[in-house]
């Protein structure tokens, strides 16, 4: 079944040939496009871009660090060159690669709709993506540099530092309308435009990963908006909001600041929690172990995620109270994804397992964001968290949590779901080479951060004691493993998507909808009306007898 | 690895070791299961999974065991950072004032150091002040950490018994020179603290108005 349609139907043109405007071919056909799915690939597009920008930050971050003193750059430079990376990586990789990009293009087809329910709204925040992207990136060339203050904008400091602070603000503040407009069009979306078999739970784990984060967005990033307004209007106008000479309270901003980014971290770990749960029973053919929990869990992690940001801010002289309340609902909020990380294990048991390069991105991210998970636990210990807070510790943490977790699930879902987006299947076997080469480098990049920063390392430093150096040696030459494996690996996807043999409709026996459409889909991506009589996750016809644990 | 050179340094070690030591074994648990599974259970040696029917008792004891060992490192830290907030009244009160990009201290007497001499076995409160940017008084050793604000005064303290020299770094990025914002604490046995006091309080034209002993 190489053609990628049903042996019953005809081939149509896909959604690659198909255009929805005036334009029928060339860029206009696709940046003046209202498809959800060319939509998504624009932001795939486009999110690669600055994600291999910030990559080369990172990568000139650790060669900096290699040595104490100065190696390659100044010390000024060092410090634009952390905040860039950091605002690219958080704003314009980890926070938009699962919703923006495969959210686009297969939330729709995953509840049987043709397309998300407002179009042009779609478009828009991907205009928004890109023109604050730009933003952030072109402040580089302005006189004066970009900003030095770190991605969280801490005042007083970004106040008074005379780098571009303003554009990296305006950056984020378009960023974050583009993320609310995005979580507003799923949101209603789910509401709206599904199957009508298709009941709340026959809807696959990712679709309501997608629908909790998309609550965070719409919640949270307004106040992440004003907040970063507000700073805006101190710098040029000089009211005094943050800024202790102005008559501010630089704890304020910390406490605004965080009451958007804590729950911003589950905007990050959520999409990829459910990606994993759709890939798992793929690649086991089991279904998945605890459905209902892990879809309710994703709005209690969402809801409850909101009351615990002061757990950033545990070194800022809060009262005992705070400091008492904050650590216990973090401690208590770890249990649901703690039991995740169970159900995902559960899964596999007694399963048929193919581990195809998906799945063994999926073993990684497991293995990653669990050990983001404990180490998270250490740090909501308070007596320990006084020791490591804004150390290489934290450093480490939170790439485990982010890179390791969602940044592994964003590569996952490239593998898993590219062949379905483009047609064409990319080599396997360099592909599992690549995991491998990849999933070493990043662990010997940042493992020896968590030992220097329980020794004393701080973060955001250009220069250390020599003590730390074999540390940062092992790091940076971790960082080069990664490297490259990050290059044979995209440009294993990216052959692949070019020259790569014909992709098979459905490659790895999933059982969820995008599974059975046209290979690539087509305009609206159904030929006739879906059948969702089952649930996301049968596969009753692979197994043998009916056995329980017990 | 650890030195013990605070009053606090063995407590935060120990609950670190709790959560690492725990922590180590699940994480080994759960990569073992995943391997195993992966091998065991690969499509070659298994080609028909089996269905298993979800189990309420295994779901309740993943959920409660967490939750008990969670708490359990909740209450420790806790603990812990009671004992850092339980400031001895008879403490050396030394004002720390941070500016970009160095450390000041001031002895009740007036006295003025840009490096930070106290004697063993003396509590020690030190409150933190800027007059710029915020910046972090941090000293690893001691596993002792605070922010320094410049519209109000923070407040940590620790006690050492161990002489020798420790370094004091800058936790909180305060621009181009954040990680040149070291200096060090220096304990000293009793009579140097007090012979170094003195002279240099006289140096200065001030009274000793302590010594070690006064603790
Ligand atoms: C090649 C891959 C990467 C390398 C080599 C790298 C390296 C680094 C280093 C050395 C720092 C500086 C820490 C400091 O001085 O405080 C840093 C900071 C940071 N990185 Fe990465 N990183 C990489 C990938 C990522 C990814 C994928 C993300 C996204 C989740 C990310 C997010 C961040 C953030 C948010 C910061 C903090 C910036 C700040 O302190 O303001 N990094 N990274
Ligand atoms: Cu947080
Ligand atoms: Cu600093």
């Amino acid at each position: 079944m190489v053609t990628g349609a049903l042996p019953n139907e005809k081939v149509e043109p896909s959604y690659l040939e198909v255009s929805t405007n005036k334009y029928k071919k060339g860029l206009l056909s696709w940046i003046l496009s209202v498809d959800h799915k060319r939509i998504g690939v624009l932001y795939l597009y486009s999110m690669m871009a600055f994600f291999s920008v910030a990559v080369v930050f990172g990568f000139l971050i650790r060669l900096e660090l290699i040595a104490p003193g100065k190696t390659i750059v100044e010390a000024q430079t060092y410090n634009q060159l952390f905040t860039l990376h950091g605002i690219i990586m958080i704003f314009l990789f980890i926070i938009p690669g699962l919703p923006a990009v495969f959210g686009n293009f297969f939330l729709p087809i995953m509840i049987g709709a043709k397309d998300v329910i407002f179009p042009r709204l779609n478009l828009m925040s991907w205009y928004m993506f890109v023109f604050g992207g730009l933003f952030a990136v072109v402040s580089m060339l302005l006189p004066g540099g970009s900003a030095d203050t770190g991605w969280m904008f801490y005042v007083p400091y970004s106040v008074r530092t005379t780098t571009n602070v303003l554009p990296a603000l305006i950056a984020a503040f378009i960023l974050g309308f583009s993320s609310i407009l995005t979580g507003l069009n799923f949101i209603t979306t789910i509401h709206r435009m599904r199957h009508p078999d298709m009941s709340w739970f026959k809807m696959p784990l990712f679709v309501w990963s997608l629908y909790a984060t998309a609550w965070i967005q719409v919640l949270a990033t307004p106040i992440i908006g004003i907040t970063l307004a507000l700073v805006a209007i101190e710098r040029t106008l000089g009211v005094g909001i943050f800024d202790p000479a102005l008559g501010g309270d630089p704890v304020l901003y910390q406490h605004l600041f965080w009451i958007y980014s804590h729950p911003a971290v589950y905007i990050m770990i959520l999409p990829a929690m459910g990606l994993v749960s759709e890939i798992i029973p793929v690649f086991t053919r089991r279904s998945i172990f605890g459905y209902k929990f892990i879809a309710f869990s994703s709005l209690a992690i969402a809801f409850f995620g909101s009351l615990v940001w002061a757990h950033h801010m545990f070194t800022a002289g809060m009262s005992d109270a705070a400091m008492f309340v904050f650590s216990f609902i973090t401690f208590v909020l770890s249990i649901p994804s703690a039991i995740k990380v169970f159900n995902w294990i559960s899964t596999m048991y007694k399963g048929s397992i193919q581990a195809d390069p998906p799945f063994l991105y999926t073993l990684s991210f497991i293995f990653q964001f669990a050990i983001g998970g404990f180490t998270g636990l250490m740090l909501g210990a308070l007596s320990v968290n006084i020791h490591l807070q804004d150390t290489s510790f934290v450093v480490a943490h939170f790439h485990y949590v982010m890179f390791g977790g969602t940044g592994f699930g964003i590569f996952a879902a490239m593998h898993y779901w590219m062949p379905k987006m483009f047609g064409r299947m990319y080599n396997l076997k360099v592909a599992t080479w690549a995991w491998g080469i990849v999933t070493f480098g990043y662990n010997m990049l940042y493992m020896p951060l968590f030992v220097m920063g329980y020794l004393g390392m701080p973060r955001r430093y250009y220069d250390y004691l020599p003590e730390f150096q074999p540390y940062h040696v092992v790091s940076t030459v971790g960082s080069w493993i990664l490297i490259v494996g990050l290059i044979i690996m995209f440009g294993n996807l990216w052959i692949g998507m070019r020259r790569g043999p014909k992709a098979p409709m459905n490659p790895w026996g999933g059982e969820t909808l995008e599974w059975k459409v046209q290979t690539p889909p087509i305009l609206e991506n159904f030929h006739t009306v879906p059948d969702v009589h089952a649930g996301p996750y049968d596969y009753s016809k692979y197994e043998a007898k009916k056995e329980t644990t017990k | 690895m650890f030195s013990s050179a605070s009053n606090f340094t063995d407590n935060v070690d120990a609950v670190f070791l709790y959560i690492t030591a725990l922590s180590l074994i699940v994480l080994v648990g759960i990569t073992v299961a995943m391997i195993y599974f992966v091998i065991r259970y690969s499509r070659k040696r298994n080609p028909v999974p089996t269905h298993v029917e979800e189990n309420l008792a295994l779901e309740v004891l993943w959920t409660a065991i967490p939750l008990v060992l969670f708490l359990s490192m909740f209450y420790f830290g806790w603990v812990g950072y009671k004992d850092m907030r339980n400031i001895p009244d008879n403490a050396l009160q030394i004002k720390v004032t941070a500016r970009m990009w160095q450390w000041s201290f001031e002895y009740p007497n007036g006295l003025k150091t840009d490096t930070l001499y106290v004697a063993a076995g003396m509590p020690v409160r030190t409150e933190l002040h800027s007059t710029d940017v915020s910046h972090a008084f941090f000293i690893p050793a001691f596993r002792v950490k605070k922010d320094v604000y410049p519209n109000k005064v923070n407040d940590l303290w620790f006690q050492s018994d161990k002489v020798g020299r420790y370094d004091i770094a800058c936790a909180e990025y305060c621009g181009l020179n954040h990680s040149g914002m070291y200096t060090a604490v220096h304990i000293m046995e009793p009579a140097d603290f007090d012979a170094w006091y003195k002279a240099t309080s006289a140096k200065a034209g001030l009274q000793p108005l302590l010594t070690a002993a006064v603790k």
